[in-house]
Parts: structure tokens; C-alpha cells; sequence
């Protein structure tokens, strides 16, 4: 049963860095969406796990957040925002697919080789979550930089938030303090990028944030 | 023990209190005297707090340390709140702002305020990062308010940059609490700080050391240590300026104390590597090439806030260097940094407002036609550049001969980074203060008490160093090893 809790667990945190790396070659935002959806349901998955192997029921909360929260509200919303806003639909990228995904395999072995290496005190569970959770961390990260669209960069912001809230989990009897209000912050960081999404939409006829990058350092 | 409670208590539920009633409030004349009133009070009940602590609680915790940053937060706040009084007035003349955006900016004032006392006063570091992450997001929508253009750009990079390095602060605080479990034990001891201090020799070494590197490079960014900055200058051009002033004075001072709580963290564990180094390295970084960037600035208020990059720099260079000299250093450096700095911005945001432009350029001869207002502006100026006799100078002066005594060869590049910053400050002040004056677009109507009460402070702590308050800093430098 242990060994089975173990597996478990490692599957569900490894599924949240490979669906990181779906992201990462979808060329289409709502594709992107859908797979954010997937990530975060596969996350809500991961924290209901953790919360029952280690008998933390308050996990669920944060679980149940994950779920309903960023898997069915925020895409969804998102999708009407992109529909409303006629915001173009295509992902447009900085650096082409393939040279993110080597580097996304560069960062994730990075990740691994650092946390498990730091960790070595730790219970093998955690070990494996915090090394997972830092490469979903990293990838979303990677995200949030090679890509123009300012909704794919949100999208990229909470895919790290996932990763985050995957570490808190595994970080065992970690305080609910933080969980909550972690997952408070993001309603709140979402609020925000809703009213600047519309701002920018009010006045900029476009959310290409290199449109937005006019004056690297000064104005004319 | 009870009025010591009411102490930390007034100085959260005062500001919390007051953002929810300032969001009700339609007319912006009331609505700006009672942010001005708030301010106040929770200024008077940090000033109580210097004479009675209470005893550190599982959530909040006031201690030597933080005083000195609580006092000074709920000073410089009670002052912008009195410039952003005068300020406001003339922008809804202008019609930059609308009412109803005056209603949200005070709430949000207010906010603030309340959350950087929290991110303070917080003995849990599940609780720093969540109040200085909700700080984060209400000056996200300060500095967006005038919703012009670059206001929006400006925001929007703040946003982004400061969310990664909140979400960087967040992972390393994880790894600090697991660093703390096998030996603090599972729950909610395991964040407490004042708990975790007096047990960290036995943490494991190499998670705190990955930890410290996530922390120093998440609240870095709130720093503005060199290379995060990025979202600095343009946070400080694009927003009003009393947000200028309070990013600059204050808010800069909140995310530095939370390094320096950690860095006590970690120079407390035998094992782990020296934080120091690191820090100072930043430092030196920040200062050298902030000091380089003052040589190209257009806009008044962006060269200012390379100057407070410059600043910050010095700072965590001095306490990067650590031992009582330096930090006491440090510490006399953020202060007189805060206030002068947040000075410059009240006679900043008068003098745009006169001449209705932020372009140097179009902005000559002050010290002609504003006498007060150009005036202090060059008092300000000049204490900033760290010229004598003004309080700036007395703790560069620190910071150099305690590096000179210790490491001659960082010194080198110090001295280098703040001879280059004197130089570009002084080639702006001459073509700003002097010379033909260029007409104004606006009548003055600035109120001279904030920005001059500052300056005097500034002025008689190059001076005079009043024993108490050298012996009080003598003693939270030692605190800070």
C-alpha cells in the first residue's frame, strides 16, 4: 500500500510537468487553455492524493480550489474574454517550438539534479514532489517568456502558480495559512489581469504585449 | 501589556479600517483629510511601540529589528498622505484623475499602507509573503491608474516581473519550512521565525542554502537589485508621484527587511553558505551600473528612480558586508535614503505638475521662478548625491570607510559607483535649477511642510546624531551580525 501511495503520487506530480510540456508546443490559444484546464484538474487530482495519504484533510480545500477554481472558472472565463475581445488566437512565440522544448528538457533536468540533490534528509515523497514542482515552476516560467500574447503569458503565470501549490502540498502539515491565501492571491492576481486585459484592450486595440514594449528604457 | 497590544493592533486595523471606509467615501476633500488623519495615528501607535513591545505572538512579532522600519514606514506614510493632498487637487483639475478614481486611490493608499505594516510586523513567513505580495498588487494598481498608455505598459511589466519574483519568494519560503520540519516537527511551528531562528543550526545546510538563493532573487525583485529592476524605473515614472515616493521610501525598505530576515537565518546556521557575498555582489552590481544609467535619463521622475536603484544597491552592499560598522551603516543609509529620496518626489510631482512635463529638458531655471520648490529640490538633490553636510553623507561616508578598513579592493568600485552617480546628478540639477526658466502651465499650489520637515531631518542627522538614536541602530547592527 505504501509503495502504491508512493507511485501514485509520483505519477500524478509527473503528469502535471508533462501536461507543462503541452503547453508549451500549442500554437492556438484556446488548445492552450484547454490543456491549462487539464493541467490544473491533474493538479487538483495530485493535492486530493497527497491529502489522503497523509491523512490532511484541509488539503482538500485546496484541492477543490484547484478544481473548480482554475480548472472550470478561470478557462472559462478566458475563453469568453478571448471571444469577446476578438483577441487574435494564435499563440505567437519569441523563440520557435523546438529550441523551448530542449531548453524546457535542460530545465527540468536542472531541477531534478538540484532538488533531489539538496534533499537528500527529506522523505522520498517530498523529494520527488519538490523536484517535480520546481520544473513545473520553471517550465511555466519558460512560458511566460517566449511567448507575446499576454493571455498565454497569464496562462503561463498560473501554470507556475500550479507548480507552487504542488510544492506547498507536498511539503508536509505545512500550515493551510499559506495554501489559502495562495489560492486567495491568484483570485485576486486574476482580477487584476482582468481589468488590465480590458484596459489594454480599451486602449491598445491589441494584447501583444510587444506592442505594449515601446519604450525599452525611455520615451521618445 | 494591553496598550502594548493595542500598539501592533492599531497599526493594522487603523489602515484596514480606513481602506474600507475610504472606498465609500464619494467626496475626495474628506476622503484625503481622513487619509491624512489615519495616517497620523497609525503613525502616533508605532511611535508607541518604541516604548513598549509586546511579546511576540505565533502570528506577529515586533522586535528590534522591524521597529526601526515600522517607524520610518509610518512616518514617510503620514507625510505622503499630506502631499498626496495637495497633489490630488491640482490632477482633478487637470482632469488626469476623476473622482472616482480618487475614491479608489485613497482605499488603495490606505491598503497599502496596511499591508507593508503587516508584511512587517509578520513572525510567520507565510504571512510576510502574503502581505507583501498583496502590497505588490495594490501598487500594480496604482501605478496603473492614470490609464494612459505608458501607465498601462508600466503596470503591466510591474505585474508580470513582480509575480515571478513573488512566486520565486513563495517556492524558497516552502523550502525553508521544509528545511525546518525534521527538526522544528510538522504544523505551524515550522514558519514561525522566531522559532526557526532559535533552531536553525540544526537545519539542513543545503536546502537553506537553495532556499536563501529563491528568496534573495524573489524579494530581490522588489528590491530592484540589478539585474531584476527592470519594472522599477518604469513603476515610478508612469504612477502618481506620491506612489513614487512610497515605492522609493518605503516599499523598496519592506522587501530588503525580508532578505535581511532570512539572511539572519542563514548566518545563524553553521553550514550553510555565507549570504553575504551574494548580497553585496548585487549591491555593487545595482550601484555600478544604476549610477552608469543616471548619465541618459530624460524623464525626471525615471532618474530618480535609477538613483533609488543606485541606493538600494549601496544598502544591500552595506549589510551584504555585514559586522556592526556597516550595518549600523546600512541601516542610517535606508533611512536617510527614505526620507530624501520621498522629499525629491513631493518636489518632483510639484514641479511637473507646474510645468506639465516630466522631460528634463523642458523643465529649466526653477530655483528662478519657484524659489521654495527649486531650492529644495537642489537641498535634495545634493543630500542624495551624498554631499556634505546632510545625512546622506555621513552614512556613505560609513559604508566607504568600512570597506576601506575590511576589503580595500571592493571599495574601489564603490567609491567609483557613487563618484559616477555624484556626477550625473549634479550635470541634471544645473540644467533643472538653474539657467532661463521655461514658462509653466500651471499656477503652484504645492504645500512646502512634507517636503522641508524631510529635508530638515536629513540636514540635522549629517549634523548632529542624537545619542539615543546612534545607540539605538549601534544595537540592532549588532543584532544583525
Amino acid at each position: 500500500m505504501d509503495r502504491f501511495a508512493f507511485d501514485m503520487a509520483h505519477l500524478l506530480a509527473g503528469s502535471l510537468v508533462l501536461l507543462s510540456f503541452m503547453m508549451l508546443y500549442q500554437d492556438r490559444l484556446y488548445a492552450l487553455l484547454n490543456v491549462f484546464a487539464l493541467q490544473a484538474f491533474a493538479l487538483s487530482l495530485s493535492v486530493g492524493w497527497q491529502a489522503s495519504i497523509q491523512g490532511a484533510p484541509h488539503l482538500f480545500i485546496t484541492a477543490a480550489i484547484a478544481l473548480v477554481f482554475k480548472a472550470i472558472i478561470i478557462p472559462v472565463a478566458l475563453h469568453r474574454i478571448i471571444a469577446r475581445l476578438g483577441i487574435h488566437r494564435e499563440v505567437e512565440t519569441v523563440v520557435s517550438v523546438g529550441p523551448t522544448m530542449l531548453f524546457g528538457i535542460g530545465l527540468v533536468a536542472l531541477s531534478m539534479v538540484v532538488m533531489l540533490r539538496v534533499t537528500t534528509g527529506a522523505d522520498p515523497l517530498a523529494r520527488e514532489d519538490i523536484a517535480f514542482a520546481l520544473s513545473v515552476v520553471l517550465l511555466g516560467l519558460l512560458m511566460m517568456i517566449t511567448r507575446r500574447n499576454a493571455v498565454s503569458q497569464v496562462v503561463g503565470f498560473m501554470s507556475l502558480e500550479n507548480g507552487l501549490i504542488l510544492a506547498a502540498a507536498g511539503a508536509k502539515g505545512m500550515p493551510l495559512v499559506v495554501e489559502i491565501s495562495v489560492a486567495f492571491s491568484v483570485l485576486v492576481a486574476l482580477i487584476v489581469i482582468g481589468v488590465f486585459l480590458f484596459r489594454i484592450r480599451e486602449r491598445f486595440d491589441t494584447v501583444d504585449v510587444v506592442a505594449l514594449d515601446r519604450f525599452q528604457g525611455e520615451r521618445l | 501589556m494591553t496598550a502594548s497590544l493595542n500598539g501592533v493592533a492599531l497599526i493594522l486595523a487603523v489602515p484596514a479600517a480606513t481602506a474600507a471606509l475610504l472606498a465609500l467615501i464619494p467626496d475626495y476633500r474628506v476622503s484625503a483629510r481622513l487619509n491624512v488623519a489615519s495616517a497620523f495615528v497609525t503613525l502616533l501607535a508605532a511611535l508607541s511601540l518604541l516604548f513598549d513591545k509586546p511579546a511576540p505572538g505565533p502570528y506577529l512579532n515586533v522586535d528590534d529589528l522591524n521597529i526601526v522600519f515600522i517607524v520610518l514606514n509610518a512616518f514617510v506614510g503620514f507625510t505622503t498622505s499630506v502631499f498626496s493632498a495637495s497633489y490630488i487637487a491640482h490632477e482633478l483639475e487637470t482632469g488626469r484623475f476623476q473622482p472616482v478614481h480618487l475614491r479608489f486611490y485613497h482605499a488603495m493608499y490606505q491598503a497599502l499602507l496596511f499591508s507593508m505594516n503587516l508584511a512587517l510586523v509578520a513572525n510567520n513567513i507565510g504571512l510576510m509573503w502574503v502581505a507583501i505580495e498583496m502590497a505588490t498588487l495594490t501598487t500594480v494598481l496604482m501605478v496603473g491608474l492614470y490609464r494612459t498608455r505608458e501607465a498601462i505598459e508600466a503596470a503591466w511589466k510591474y505585474f508580470i516581473l513582480g509575480s515571478v519574483g513573488i512566486a520565486f519568494a513563495l517556492f524558497g519560503t516552502i523550502l525553508v519550512y521544509m528545511a525546518a520540519r525534521p527538526v522544528v516537527g510538522e504544523g505551524f511551528d515550522g514558519m514561525v521565525w522566531t522559532v526557526l531562528i532559535q533552531r536553525v543550526s540544526a537545519f539542513d545546510p543545503a536546502l537553506l542554502n537553495v532556499a536563501f538563493v529563491f528568496l534573495l532573487l524573489g524579494y530581490g525583485t522588489k528590491v530592484g537589485l540589478a539585474p531584476l529592476h527592470a519594472w522599477l524605473p518604469d513603476a515610478h515614472a508612469e504612477g502618481p508621484t506620491p506612489i513614487s515616493a512610497v515605492l522609493s521610501g518605503l516599499l523598496l525598505n519592506v522587501a530588503l527587511y525580508a532578505v535581511l530576515r532570512f539572511k539572519l537565518l542563514l548566518a545563524a546556521n553553521s553550514g550553510a553558505l555565507a549570504p553575504g557575498p551574494l548580497m553585496a555582489t548585487m549591491g555593487l552590481g545595482s550601484l555600478l551600473f544604476a549610477g552608469l544609467m543616471l548619465y541618459r535619463r530624460r524623464d525626471i521622475k525615471r532618474m530618480f528612480a535609477y538613483s533609488s536603484i543606485e541606493h538600494m544597491g549601496i544598502i544591500a552592499f552595506a549589510f551584504g558586508m555585514g559586522g556592526p560598522l556597516a550595518n549600523f551603516a546600512g541601516l542610517l543609509h535606508m533611512t536617510m535614503h527614505s526620507l530624501t529620496k520621498s522629499a525629491i518626489f513631493f518636489a518632483v510631482g510639484h514641479i511637473s505638475q507646474v510645468k506639465g512635463t516630466q522631460q528634463i529638458a523642458d523643465i529649466k531655471g526653477l530655483t528662478v521662478t519657484h524659489p521654495l520648490l527649486g531650492w529644495g529640490l537642489v537641498l535634495g538633490v545634493v543630500a542624495i548625491a551624498g554631499m556634505p553636510p546632510l545625512g546622506v553623507f555621513t552614512s556613505e561616508f560609513l559604508v566607504v570607510s568600512s570597506t576601506f578598513a575590511r576589503y580595500p579592493l571592493l571599495a574601489l568600485p564603490l567609491v567609483a559607483g557613487l563618484l559616477i552617480a555624484l556626477g550625473a546628478l549634479v550635470l541634471r540639477l544645473q540644467g533643472l535649477a538653474f539657467g532661463e526658466p521655461t514658462p509653466d502651465t500651471a499656477p503652484s499650489q504645492a504645500s512646502y511642510a512634507p517636503m522641508f520637515s524631510h529635508l530638515a531631518l536629513v540636514l540635522t542627522a549629517g549634523v548632529y546624531l542624537p545619542p539615543p538614536l546612534v545607540s539605538w541602530f549601534q544595537h540592532v547592527a549588532g543584532l544583525l551580525g
